[in-house]
């Protein structure tokens, strides 16, 4: 029961949305499962790197990009100034934007775990420092979920 | 919130850890189809039990948290046809993804075998049980009744 009925122009929008979060949401877990029960497992460093890289990311480019539509086609855009957004929209804006950020830092700094363990020159610990953000960003998707289904303000 | 809006919120967060668990469960099932020597597929495996793990919470989450909401709502009923088309997708779901979790059991069961006979190399059993068409159908068939559950979901139609 994703919400009461809603015009129809926006379901697909929402579909993207949703498939967008999922799927950043999946590789998240997968990214910061593999990492955690690594022991030093190089497949499963890779693996977890490359979840996020292959799987997070066009996820979270089709989260954002949908989210933006979405709000455009509800008209959150059109808000008068005097009005603020509610808690709840700032709330996915602050997720999926700063989210964003510390979600390419984690890809920035695996990538040189990942070039690093290639060369043989270590690196294992650089990739899996990127644990830390997708376990952060696991947390805040699901702070998010709630924020945006509960919809509190 | 209400009652009512903390209900809807705990069934959308298990819906969102069974689909997330899906995609999970899919970068394993293509890492297993290179999975060559026992090592490799005992290591996945690990990651694996995490998602089916996640899988069945997000199956039993779902379902019970969303026959709970259709009963709470006065404007859906569980006799409607929208959420009997759901409860029936996920029937499917559940049973293609039962029946996936005992194909992918069959690569643990060999690994461990030839681990237990002193054999640590790459083996063509091994890896043609980890490249199980049987458990990729059942998976495909898991996944398309799950994403026709949310355009379900979102469309509602008759409602």
């Amino acid at each position: 029961m994703l919400a009461a009925i809603r015009p129809n122009d926006q379901s697909f929008a929402l579909l993207l949305h949703l498939v967008g979060a999922t799927v950043v949401f999946g590789a998240l877990l997968a990214s910061a499962t593999s990492l955690l029960l690594s022991r030093g497992d190089a497949r499963l460093l890779r693996l977890g790197y490359y979840s996020l890289l292959l799987v997070g990311l066009p996820g979270l480019i089709l989260l954002r990009v949908a989210g933006q539509w979405l709000y455009q086609l509800q008209s959150w855009d059109k808000l008068p100034s005097q009005i603020g957004e509610p808690t709840w929209l700032s709330i996915g804006f602050i997720v999926a934007d700063w989210g964003g950020i510390l979600f390419l830092a984690a890809l920035a700094i695996g990538g040189v775990g990942v070039y690093r363990m290639r060369s043989g020159r270590g690196g294992a610990v650089l990739v899996k420092s990127t644990m830390v953000s997708s376990l952060i960003l696991i947390v805040g998707y699901a702070v998010a979920v709630w924020a945006m289904t509960g919809k509190p303000s | 919130m209400t009652f009512e809006d903390w209900i809807f919120s705990i069934h959308l967060l298990f819906a969102a850890t069974l689909v997330g668990s899906l995609v999970m469960s899919w970068i394993v099932v293509v890492s297993m189809r290179t999975a060559d020597t026992p090592a490799a597929t005992l290591s996945l495996h690990r990651v694996a039990r995490v998602a089916t793990g996640a899988t069945i919470a997000g199956l039993l989450g779902v379902i019970t948290f969303g026959i709970w909401l259709a009963i709470l709502r006065i404007e859906f009923h569980p006799w409607d046809g929208w959420v009997i088309g759901a409860i029936a997708l996920w029937t499917l779901a559940t049973i293609a993804l039962l029946r996936s979790f005992v194909e992918y059991a069959k690569p643990v069961e060999k690994a461990r075998a030839l681990i237990t006979s002193g054999q640590s190399g790459s083996s063509r059993e091994l890896t043609a049980l980890n490249r199980t068409s049987t458990g990729l159908l059942l998976r495909v068939l898991a996944s398309v009744a799950i994403v026709l559950i949310v355009v379900d979901m979102i469309w509602k139609p008759g409602a």
